[in-house]
């Protein structure tokens, strides 16, 4: 179980301090899927990072299985919108990275690495470098790496929003099938409404910055891959479309106000 | 590799179609042409190859020990602000010195054997790499740092599965670039102190008015600048073979 309680962050920024979140609350049930969506720059990625203990709250809390969060959690991974590969090291070696930071023997490396790429579709490019793999390709050995370890939560900001369209409803697919063999925690942050719908249970829609939680949206029905082209689906697209919308022009009213 | 020495063959070829144009048009004994030069490789070899060895040690221990205690230094430096805070003026004031006036002093200390050549070009490297480094480790994108901590690195892993990987590409063009600066400063040391090493050889050559043997101990020098050029290339392609497939 992820847990928010009041969580504020201020950034010391270079000449004024910036709020990137206010006073943001979230729980997210274990193993629930849970999509954050909200207007560029209002502390999406800040609240994944507080989660993996790489940033501290200035006040509130950030509480994994009830027990704060202040330094990285093994059990936690972070999938970054650029990835996070290492171009240096070669496919087999940017998927067993998190494996050789936490000691794991060269056998225990072997088994796990081959059967993460494998589920990831990608046994045959072992020995290529990051550079000499497309972007899709790159992003499923992003998820690989993660795959290797033993993950409850999984955070990942706007994993796919580099990807052209073709590659994104693939990728999308294969996150969700993930989740479902896995059964983690995931806090996915995306741009898209359509992402957010298919690969969110709940659809959390944050006000402008500084970050708080403004509506969450239910969304029951998620987890088949043929929702896309549902009613619901659609209507649902519709709903998050709202919460947005009245989120921007709420911000701009006030804007003009001041 | 065949490329390569076919890119040196044509290249050795011009510049001595070059040399030797510029030589009859200038018509000066100082200025032989390779013809008259060439044979001199082979009548003094006796002398050439040892002052060449003396030489190519010397260069070669200076870059390495300056490389070996610059690096790590960068390193620390780049990744860690206050620390480059209360350092960089230091530098700044230091960088642009030429080290080449601690040569009288490094003279009087160590004598005039190989100590204070050695010891000027590895001040010299130390500077360039330090600065190159730290730049270096500085840049290192901020996102494969955090993903890399996410997974629980600690300090030294990142500067082992990031930091020190990044910043190679940069120390491999700084060790070229500055070879030839390390020769430069060999050549002046050797010629003003001490009665071994190529400067010596050339200044010595000059003194006795044989311009020919002087071009042969320039050629001997060029050559020790394409052999440094080539070691670092050589190390750096096998060291960063991942920039081989291109991003
Ligand atoms: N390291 C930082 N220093 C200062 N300000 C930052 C830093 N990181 C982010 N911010 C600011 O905090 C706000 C929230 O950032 P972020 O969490 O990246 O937003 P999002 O991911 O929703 O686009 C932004 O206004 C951003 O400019
Ligand atoms: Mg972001």
């Amino acid at each position: 179980m992820l847990n928010y309680e009041n969580v504020s962050l201020t950034y010391p920024g270079t000449s004024t301090p910036v709020k990137a979140l206010d006073r943001y609350s979230l729980t997210v049930a274990k193993g629930e899927p849970v999509a954050l969506i909200g207007p560029s720059g209002c502390g999406k990625s800040t609240s994944l990072l507080l989660a993996t203990g790489l940033l501290s709250p200035s006040e509130g809390e950030v509480l994994v299985d009830g027990k704060p969060v202040n330094k990285p959690r093994r059990e936690t991974a972070l999938i970054l919108q650029d990835f996070g590969l290492l171009p240096w090291k070669t496919v087999f070696e940017n998927a067993a990275l998190g494996l050789c930071i936490r000691r794991f023997s060269k056998a225990e490396r072997k088994t796990r690495v081959e059967r993460a790429l494998e589920q990831v579709g990608l046994s045959d490019f072992a020995k290529m470098y990051p550079g000499e793999l497309s972007g899709g390709m790159r992003q499923r050995l992003a998820l690989a790496r993660t795959l290797a370890l033993d993950v409850d939560v999984m955070l990942m900001d706007e994993p796919l929003s580099a990807l052209d369209a073709m590659l994104r409803e693939g990728l999308q697919d294969l996150l969700l099938t993930l989740w479902q063999q896995r059964g983690y925690t995931q806090v996915l942050v995306t741009h898209s409404i359509e992402e957010a719908v298919f690969l969110g249970r709940r659809i959390v829609v944050l006000s402008p910055r500084p970050g708080r939680v403004m509506t969450i949206i239910d969304n029951p029905k998620m987890g088949t891959f043929d929702y896309r082209g549902t009613e619901g689906f659609y209507r649902t697209c519709q709903l998050v479309r709202k919460a947005l919308k009245a989120e921007t022009s709420r911000s701009e009213g006030s804007s003009h106000g001041a | 590799m065949v490329r390569r020495l076919l890119g040196y063959t044509v290249a050795i070829f011009v510049i001595l179609l070059g040399w030797h144009i510029t030589s009859l048009v200038i018509g000066s004994p100082a200025l032989p042409t390779p013809i008259d030069t060439i044979p001199m490789l082979q009548r003094y070899a006796a002398q050439l190859a040892p002052d060449f060895l003396t030489s190519f040690y010397r260069v070669i221990v200076a870059m390495v020990i300056g490389t070996v205690i610059a690096m790590p230094l960068g390193l620390a430096i780049g990744r860690t602000p206050k620390l480059d805070a209360f350092l960089a003026p230091i530098l700044y004031i230091l960088y642009p010195i030429p080290k080449i006036v601690l040569l009288p002093v490094l003279l009087v200390l160590l004598g005039l054997a190989d100590a204070p050549k050695i010891v000027l070009i590895a001040i010299t490297i130390f500077f360039q790499v330090l600065v190159t480094v730290r730049d270096a480790a500085k840049a290192v994108p901020e996102q494969a740092v955090l993903s890399v901590r996410s997974l629980g690195a600690s300090r030294l892993d990142i500067f082992k599965d990031v930091v020190v990987p990044a910043s190679l590409p940069d120390l491999f063009t700084a060790l070229r670039i500055s070879s030839g600066t390390a020769v430069a400063i060999l050549f002046f040391a050797e010629a003003i102190a001490g009665r071994t090493g190529l400067g010596y050889f050339i200044v010595d050559s000059w003194a006795m008015l044989n311009y020919p043997r002087m071009f042969a101990g320039i050629i001997v020098m060029a050559f020790l600048g394409v052999l440094l050029y080539e070691i670092f290339d050589f190390a750096e392609r096998r060291l960063t073979r991942w920039r081989k497939v291109g991003q």
